[in-house]
């Protein structure tokens, strides 16, 4: 046993192990709010739409620095963000349908900017795609510290708006009623979500992040009817799910972390999916069986005669 | 010839993919088709691992089942109590994460690119071709994706009346008698061997583009069901010729320029569509106000 947690004694296994434990932290925390708010999916189409944001930044500033990169997807996720709040306030067009517009759109124009840069000359594009399909593997100390960073003030947010963004989320008529500004909250939650993706993306990659936006926040609501519960509960999965996948990954093999991690994270669903009280398969199973057992004992009086149903 | 080849496959993709993205589009589920696209990758591994070759008809079968499970998957979720959305980002990353596990424990030595296997590239179809009988009859694309088309437009002319109603309107279809669930596992098995069909030829990103992009345009622009299956595959098939004239111009990747010409045009659509446009809907409010005053 002691053997085994010597990995984590190796510094370059700490900085990953500690990456992708707050990254999972902070995207259980802020996906709990985007399940409520029906936009799980949100996750996949602002990963998808940072990659034109990659591009542009890398097409003006000819670096492949980290930072910059950071800040190009942070641009495209925020119109991203913008174009989907627009098609669906001004359309009839329903969410899922604008996610995807804005998904396959930024990402064809990404495409096309990437094929351009190829062609370009001015580089190799190997840079850019290691930064979209995510290696946790070569997170180094100015990555980590960058995340640690981000997700102090994601989480900072979520808990001193906690009341905003729990009225907003369950009840936006009511909320406006109450005179809280709707619209900002919304734009704010997705903000926060374009944030925890942004993060996310250089770790696990594309597609890989927007599972940690949403399987623990789906884990998590099988344990419980309370807010509160439900996002810390999201968050400490996440970050579970975080520390098993670079674990197992870093124990041998040389699997890669991203998957490993969504795995992880799969596996808490599965466990929440039959464990789960009350609305687990197997308490509801058991439910099932105790109301059966119930009738069948009872006794049931028809017209007079005492009968065993 | 090749630009022919291209523009044809391209339009074909557009077709295919537009006539069950209507229904998508109308029925609220059109992540669907990219939830397909990504959790295929491990049945594609797994029927290489299994054939060990790289015949693609063997892979369209795997990738195939695995679509179908997918649905299945989403279905069984959704009915359990998870919302829909969030049953398919569960479903479609778990067995995302599951491919490319299997492809980084297995395949290291052996010649599978996710790139080529996954994101087909459409420049590359005149040159895939296949014999029948000896004879060159064109590239092996056309005919993949030709015969899913075909098969889609079959089976939705037979039960168009039954699929229309389940889509509006899911609780009376339930109530006229028609096996809703029957029907729903019918248009999502057209999606998988759709866009598994459609993919590997032409690549993930304009399968999910074609599937939402000009059904969701054609929406904007119509109330009726049929035209808009008719608009729908009109704007797809002129997205794929002036995409590709695009790219040929701009030395780009072609499946990305269509898609953005289809986001152009959903663009114009959205802004100026008389029913439904943003501007059109301004001028005549103000014309009312006018009026009125």
């Amino acid at each position: 046993m002691l053997d085994e947690l010597k990995i984590f004694l190796d510094p370059n296994t700490q900085w990953i192990l500690f990456g992708s434990m707050l990254l999972g932290l902070c995207s259980g925390v802020i996906g709990s709010f985007a399940y409520l708010r029906k936009q799980s999916l949100m996750g996949d189409a602002l990963s998808h739409a940072a990659l034109p944001g990659v591009c542009i930044a890398f097409m003006l500033t000819g670096s492949k620095s980290v930072f910059f990169f950071l800040i190009g997807a942070s641009i495209a996720g925020i119109i991203a963000t913008f174009g989907i709040g627009f098609i669906t306030r001004h359309t009839r067009i329903k969410q899922d349908s604008a996610l995807a517009i804005v998904l396959t759109v930024f990402f064809g124009l990404g495409i096309v900017l990437l094929t351009e840069i190829q062609h370009s000359g001015t580089g190799n594009q190997s840079g850019l795609d290691k930064f979209l399909f995510g290696q946790a593997a070569a997170l180094v100390l100015s990555d980590v510290l960058i995340m640690a960073v981000a997700s102090i003030v994601l989480i900072s947010v979520c808990i001193l708006f906690f009341k905003e963004f729990k009225i907003t989320s369950f009840d936006p008529g009511f909320a406006s009623g109450m005179g809280f500004p709707v619209a900002f909250l919304e734009q704010m939650i997705m903000l926060l979500i374009v944030m925890a993706v942004v993060i996310g993306i250089q770790a696990v990659g594309v597609v890989l992040m927007s599972s940690l936006l949403v399987t623990p926040a789906v884990s998590a609501r099988y344990w419980t009817e309370k807010l509160s519960v439900m996002v810390f509960l999201s968050g400490i999965f996440g970050a579970l799910s975080g520390m098993a996948g670079t674990y197992i990954s870093a124990s041998g093999n040389n699997l890669p972390t991203g998957p490993i991690i969504v795995l992880a994270a799969t596996v808490f669903f599965i466990l929440s999916i039959i464990f789960a009280p009350r609305r687990g398969l197997l308490s509801k199973l058991l439910i099932h069986l105790l109301a059966k057992r119930s009738v069948k004992t009872s006794k049931v009086k028809i017209k007079g005669k005492e009968r065993t149903v | 010839m090749s630009a022919f080849w291209i523009i044809v496959t391209g339009a074909l993709v557009a077709s295919a993919c537009g006539l069950v993205g209507c229904f998508l589009v109308l029925r609220k589920m059109a992540m669907i088709g990219d939830a397909i696209s990504h959790a295929v990758l491990p049945g594609i591994v797994i029927a290489f691992l299994i054939s060990g070759s790289r015949d693609s008809l063997i892979m369209l079968f795997g990738a195939a089942i695995i679509g179908l499970i997918t649905v299945f998957l989403i279905q069984l979720f959704t009915q359990s109590g998870v919302q829909s959305d969030a049953s398919i980002g569960v479903v479609f990353t778990a067995l995302f994460a599951v491919g490319i596990l299997l492809v980084s424990l297995f395949t290291r030595d052996i010649d599978l690119d996710l790139d080529c296997v996954l994101y087909g590239e459409i420049a590359y179809v005149p040159w895939n071709t296949i014999d029948f009988m000896g004879i060159g009859i064109g590239p092996k694309a056309i005919w993949g994706v030709g015969l899913s088309l075909l098969l889609s437009v079959i089976v939705i002319s037979l039960f168009y009346k039954q699929f229309k109603i389940c889509s509006f309107d899911p609780a009376m279809a339930a109530a006229v008698g028609i096996p809703v669930a029957l029907f729903h596992y019918l248009l999502m098995g057209l999606v998988s061997i759709t866009t598994v069909a459609s993919f590997e030829s032409v690549g993930a990103i304009l399968v999910v583009g074609m599937l939402v992009v000009p059904p969701a345009t054609a929406y904007l622009l119509t109330e009726k069901l049929s035209r808009m299956i008719f608009y729908t595959i009109i704007i797809g098939c002129v997205s794929s010729i002036i995409g590709y004239y695009f790219a040929s111009i701009l030395d780009a990747s072609i499946a990305g320029c269509m898609i953005c010409v289809a986001g152009a045009i959903f663009i114009l659509a959205l802004l100026f569509s008389p029913s439904h446009g943003v501007i059109m809907r301004k001028l005549k409010q103000k014309q009312l106000i006018h009026e009125a005053v």
